[in-house]
């Protein structure tokens, strides 16, 4: 017996079934991060200090162009879908893929970086960022290759008063040194809120991009068996692709530029 | 049919448009970050050029400017208990008697 209104929409709602449960699933995945939305306003605002220039613009930029091109390929092979063109169906919808895959290599390329990338804070409290100079640290010295643009005020006068011009490398002694540690989770409140808003929105980008490719791949049988059905199907995770789209349209600002 | 495809090939013209007014949006919103406004001033025009992308997105992609009755009574909830989630944690600087947090 065939399941009612998997195709055809119910006459009272005029929504087929599977409409009715994506929206009721994002609206879940509003309170989800939503809830980390509501943790950063908080975390930031009872926070003392709040750091600046720990994050590359330029990455972000790209991979929220890469996203919003996919939102519109992904509509587009949808339209395609239901005209019956397959052969546009597959290119745009391929495209998709694709751009998830971009994106997904862009964060990578972006947590390495971060990774590599190190924090000290000294006794007196101050907080220098920059990239380690491996062969001059040992046991006893820290050697750091400080950022033009320091993260915190602190690092800005300590460089300042360690004298001017191009600050190449500076040396610490280890029991000057407080806290120490590359930009991961635990560095700081805004690393551990970015790795994890980042990191469960790529975990989003990395199954919708699963399901998509099924449907671009072994999925796209249904194309020819039941082309509605197969329209509507698109059209569901097209909304979970969009909605995607949508959360990285506010983390980018407020992670990157505010 | 026909008449199908011409009209789905209207709304294809208009997604491409839409795609293109995202980017430029994307574009306005890195630019102004570099205006000083001040920091309430950045999370103002950030934040309500973050919004009007995302009623973009929602409004045409997300098809939700023709969508049936069911839809939108589901999402008016959605919208209260996101608002309500979202001055939880605003509101709670204004607490007084719990002085939990600490205030700068």
């Amino acid at each position: 017996m065939e399941i009612p209104y998997n195709v055809k929409p119910r006459p009272d709602t005029g929504l087929y079934n599977a409409k009715v449960g994506i929206w009721l699933f994002l609206a879940s995945e509003v309170m989800l991060f939503g809830g980390l939305f509501s943790s950063y306003v908080f975390l930031r605002m009872g926070a003392d200090v709040w750091p600046h220039h720990i994050l590359d613009v330029a990455p972000g930029f790209i991979n929220t162009f890469v996203l919003i091109f996919s939102s519109v390929t992904m509509v587009l092979g949808w339209v395609y879908a239901k005209m019956g063109n397959y052969k546009w169906f597959k290119i745009w919808v391929g495209c998709t893929v694709l751009c998830a895959l971009a994106f997904t290599g862009i964060k990578s390329y972006e947590y390495y970086g971060k990774f590599h990338h190190y924090g000290v804070i000294l006794k007196d409290g101050t907080q220098i960022t920059g990239h380690l100079e491996k062969e001059e640290t040992n046991d006893t010295v820290i050697a750091i290759h400080p950022d033009e643009h320091q993260a915190y005020a602190s690092g800005e006068e300590y460089l300042k008063a360690a004298g001017g011009g191009e600050h190449h490398v500076v040396l610490l002694q280890r029991k000057d040194v407080v806290w120490f540690s590359n930009f991961q989770p635990k560095y700081n409140t805004f690393m551990a809120i970015y790795f994890t808003l980042t990191g469960l929105h790529a975990l989003h980008v990395l199954g919708g991009a699963l399901v998509i490719a099924y449907f671009w791949g072994p999925g796209s049988k249904m194309f020819y068996t039941d082309r509605e059905h197969f329209a509507n199907r698109l059209e569901v995770v097209g909304l979970f692709w969009h909605f995607v789209d949508l959360v990285w349209i506010f983390l980018f600002p407020l992670l990157y530029l505010l | 049919m026909s008449e199908d495809v011409e009209h789905l090939k209207k709304h294809i013209k208009f997604y491409v448009a839409i795609g293109a007014a995202l980017m430029v949006l994307t574009a306005v919103t890195v630019w102004v970050a570099y205006i000083p406004f001040g920091t309430t001033g950045h999370m103002i025009v950030g934040l309500s050029i973050a919004l009007l992308k995302s009623a973009l997105v929602a409004l045409f992609f997300m098809h939700l400017s023709a969508e049936k009755k069911l839809i939108y009574r589901v999402l008016v909830f959605t919208g209260i208990f996101f608002l309500g989630l979202m001055l939880l944690t605003a509101l709670a600087f204004q607490d007084q008697i719990g002085r939990l947090v600490h205030q700068n």
